[in-house]
């Protein structure tokens, strides 16, 4: 017994200092954004088909997060791209070149965010000012700020019906809340209630109108499903993917519809991004075709196999700007 | 009370409780007693169908990921087509999209192709380049080969995607004026109009109806071929005219008698599923001509994740948790043990161990993100270990057991009595032999099964793995301890997250392994102390 004991300490022991100088990273790694972690992972997968290169390892942190472990610095220990669902923030962008990080900025496509429901529902026709007045923690009623007074949807604008507001959504953490609140809730904010406090316009009610339903937006999915009354917010690749189930609200009269979306037609949008680390290049094998795969017309065209997966492509003129510049390493800040 | 003796001293055998309010004194006890005894039972039965309930689900769930669609298609690997000698990087998914077109000769629109060539997975040619390196015989000959569908296509043939309907004779004739492209069926008689209306058609002029995406889909199958109704008009003499898309060519326009076509409904519009009405006429087609296979998922059990639910397996994922085991294993069992003994049987019992050990009890209640933090902290930042890597899993896990282990040890060794210890000493044996020669061994079978439950407890653990990178895609099977994996746990919960609702029977299914091995470890933690238990 004594003997298998020593044994097994000198294994783990032997174990744990093999792991201390780990052989030269020959994998690509990613970090960012659960937005972009669909369409990043699916390039990834092509990339490691090709049978040539191992297939990068892409995990989602959030846009945040995923900047700060990339900004971190350069060597082996620090990531080669982050998947961003905004543009890079200039205090990032700062950091970033304090640890002598220079991005390589990728613009991959849109994304489109909904306001959907159970398709047992009826289609509503909402304005941002009506989601804004449905959603605020306070709002403006005769020029007084009060907590949000609104229980349904008629009490809100006539026009739509006499359900309880019931809005299941992201959670502060997500980047999907964070372009909602800049798209949706900061465009209509009102006056009165920017004036009474500057961050207000992004608070959103808490008191059971709108949910929190975490990161997972296939449990959103569930839950309309079973509440013909309820709307979710989430993604356009999820209306995309359950088109059986789901129907998208209309935002100011334009149907959340891929071509609406890459026309930019609808109101409710981001662009979306992949930032690639310049000194790995050369480094780390495979950091040119990855660049190369995400940005063929095979992958992000309006054909492709990303825009199956729910991205939207951006214009033709602007894809080939940002392929050229891609294949440059044109970097920023340089 | 003094009545009550009196009564027993009586020499008769009669009920102490005799007066009233003794006997319902006595009702109330029995009644508190049977319902106890019926809440207790009821607590059991509802604690039941909660798992009934959720181990149906998930095996109802599971059930279809367990086999799939595969398309039997002659591929041509003749010399011409596959040059043997430039075997790389080869569009081999070219082939067998060049054998499925040859299918359908009749399929001849760039768009149209698309949609043909996106019934099959677009994983098929790294499979057939794989089958291909592994058996170069199969070169320079037509093989009979299994191309595994795409997921639409999978789900649509297991009858998971929509209602699609059935066939149903139509009850008058049915003549056509063409045989391709857009065409005319005169219908014998009006039923069908009634049809249209009542499957969401928009009324125009003069009872004309119009069949839109929105509406439901009918398709007429004559002639061998199938036509799509998309407008309807009453003809003369109580007809109905009704235009149609061709979307399978008709052997002849000669009029098809009383019964001879089929009418198919397919209630779900067009535009609000994942499968087209197309999609759906070759696939039946495919299927009828019995080119379509249902086979065991090997792609599930034995291949890595991807994005493709037909091409996402879990053998990475079972691989990287083996690998995180072995190291959690490998750590905190001797560590463990050790710790167990020298506290128990060694170590002085003084102020310091006393705050050892609450401490250490204090410990096995952290919650789990915590070592996750620590994990990220001191193994990635401090020491500089590779990130995703089973080896820092591995240690943060161990680190998470060491507790548990440490709790069950010592309690394990406590329960050895005292004077298995005395007769050791007391035939000269030292300390130190007294402990492993005696109650070490004696001590085992709990302490393994405390080891074991903490195993099975660090294998459901996904919280400490996000902040050290293991919660990742990774595609590639691990090799080794310092290799990016993944985990079970962690592989389940992606698949949750994915939109792509193949993916859903996939989650449930890889539930089901993780629950396998779960059972497989506590049934192993059964038998041990069944087996060897000892009692005094």
């Amino acid at each position: 017994m004594k003997k298998l004991f020593l044994t097994a300490s000198a294994a783990a022991l032997a174990l744990a200092a093999s792991a201390g100088y780990a052989a030269a990273r020959d994998q690509i790694q990613i970090v960012g954004s659960s937005t972009v972690f669909p369409f990043t992972t699916a390039v990834a997968e092509k990339l490691g088909q090709g049978g040539q290169l191992k297939t990068p390892v892409v995990e989602s942190t959030g846009t945040g997060g995923g900047m700060k472990l990339f900004c971190a610095g350069v060597g082996e220990n620090t990531a080669d791209f982050t998947n961003a669902s905004r543009a890079i923030k200039d205090s990032e962008l700062e950091t970033c070149k304090a640890n002598g990080v220079t991005p390589v900025e990728i613009k991959v496509g849109f994304d489109g965010i909904v306001l959907a429901n159970s398709k047992a529902g009826t289609v509503v026709d909402v304005t941002k000012e009506q989601i804004f007045k449905a959603l605020a923690k306070n709002v403006a009623v005769d020029g007084q700020v009060v907590p949000n007074p609104y229980v349904n949807w008629s009490d809100v604008d006539a026009s739509l019906p006499a359900t309880k507001i019931e809005v299941l959504g992201p959670p502060p953490t997500s980047g999907t809340r964070d372009a909602f609140v800049e798209l949706v809730m900061d465009e209509a904010c009102q006056e009165e209630v920017k004036a009474a406090n500057e961050k207000g316009c992004g608070e959103i009610r808490e008191d059971g109108a709108y949910v929190e339903a975490g990161e997972n937006d296939n449990l959103i999915v569930q839950k309309l499903e079973a509440n013909a009354d309820a709307f979710g917010i989430f993604g356009f690749s999820f209306l995309d993917q359950n088109a059986d189930k789901l129907q998208g609200s209309k935002v100011e009269g334009v149907e959340p519809t891929f071509e609406n979306i890459a026309s930019g037609d609808y109101g409710v949008s981001r662009s979306l991004f992949v930032y690639a680390k310049k000194e790995h290049v050369g480094v780390i094998p495979g950091m040119e075709e990855f660049i190369a795969e995400y940005t063929s017309e095979a992958a992000w065209g309006p054909d492709g196999y990303l825009a199956d997966k729910g991205l939207i492509p951006l214009p033709d003129a602007e894809r080939a700007t940002v392929a050229e510049n891609a294949k440059a390493l044109k970097g920023m800040g340089s | 009370m003094t009545d009550a003796i009196s009564t027993l001293g009586g020499g008769r055998p009669v009920s102490i409780h005799t007066d009233d309010a003794a006997k319902a004194r006595l009702k109330t006890r029995y009644a508190a007693e049977m319902r106890f005894k019926w809440l207790g039972a009821g607590a059991v039965a509802l604690a039941g169908f909660f798992l009934v309930l959720l181990l149906s689900t998930v095996v109802t769930q599971a059930w279809p990921a367990l086999r799939m669609n595969y398309l039997m298609l002659p591929l041509d690997l003749s010399a011409a087509k596959v040059d043997p000698a430039k075997l790389d990087g080869f569009d081999f998914q070219g082939v067998i999209n060049d054998a499925l077109a040859a299918e359908f000769p009749d399929v001849t629109s760039r768009q149209d192709r698309r949609l043909l060539r996106g019934l099959i997975s677009t994983g098929a040619g790294t499979f057939l380049r794989k089958d291909i390196a592994e058996d170069p015989g199969m070169l320079g000959t037509t093989v009979d080969y299994a191309v595994p569908l795409d997921d639409f296509a999978d789900l649509y043939l297991k009858g998971l995607l929509a209602d699609v309907g059935t066939d149903e004779a139509i009850a008058t004739t049915v003549t056509p004026s063409g045989t391709t492209g857009d065409i005319e069926l005169t219908f014998g008689d009006d039923a069908m109009l009634a049809l249209a209306r009542g499957h969401g058609a928009t009324e125009g002029e003069n009872g004309a109806l119009t069949l839109t995406s929105g509406a439901a889909s009918l398709l007429v199958a004559l002639n061998g071929g199938t036509v799509k109704l998309t407008a309807l008009a009453p003809g003369d003499g109580g007809t109905v005219v009704a235009k149609g898309l061709v979307i399978e060519a008709l052997d002849s326009n000669a009029p098809a008698a009383t019964g001879q076509a089929a009418l198919r409904v397919i209630d779900t519009p067009e535009s609000s599923r994942k499968i087209s009405d197309k999609e759906i006429v070759w696939l039946d087609r495919l299927q009828s001509e019995g080119l379509t296979e249902s086979r065991f998922n090997s792609i599930f059990f034995f291949t890595g994740a991807s994005r493709e639910p037909e091409l996402a397996g879990v053998w990475g994922a079972v691989v990287g948790s083996f690998l995180t085991m072995i190291v959690t294993l490998a750590i905190a069992f001797p560590i463990g043990v050790s710790a167990a003994i020298y506290l128990e049987e060694f170590a002085p019992k003084n102020r310091l161990t006393t705050i050892i050990e609450v401490n250490i009890n204090n410990l096995a209640a952290v919650p789990s993100i915590v070592f996750g933090l620590l994990g990220l902290a001191v193994f990635l930042n401090f020491f500089g270990l590779p990130r995703s890597a089973p080896v820092v899993g591995g240690m943060v896990l161990a680190l998470m057991t060491l507790p548990i282990i440490i709790i069950a040890s010592r309690a394990s060794l406590r329960a050895v009595p005292p004077s298995i210890r005395e007769a050791a000493l007391g035939i000269g044996a030292s300390k130190v032999q007294t402990v492993f020669h005696h109650v070490l061994p004696l001590a085992m079978p709990g302490i393994m099964t405390g080891t074991i439950l903490g195993m099975a407890h660090a294998l459901g653990e996904t919280a400490p793995l996000l902040m050290i990178g293991m919660v990742a895609f990774i595609v590639d099977i691990p090799g080794g301890f310092t290799d990016p994996a993944t985990i079970l746990p962690v592989q389940i919960f992606m698949w949750a997250d994915f939109p792509e609702p193949g993916f859903q029977q996939k989650t449930s299914a890889a539930i089901l392994i993780l629950l396998a091995f779960l059972v497989i470890m506590n049934a192993i933690a059964v038998i041990l102390r069944k087996r060897f238990e000892r009692r005094w």
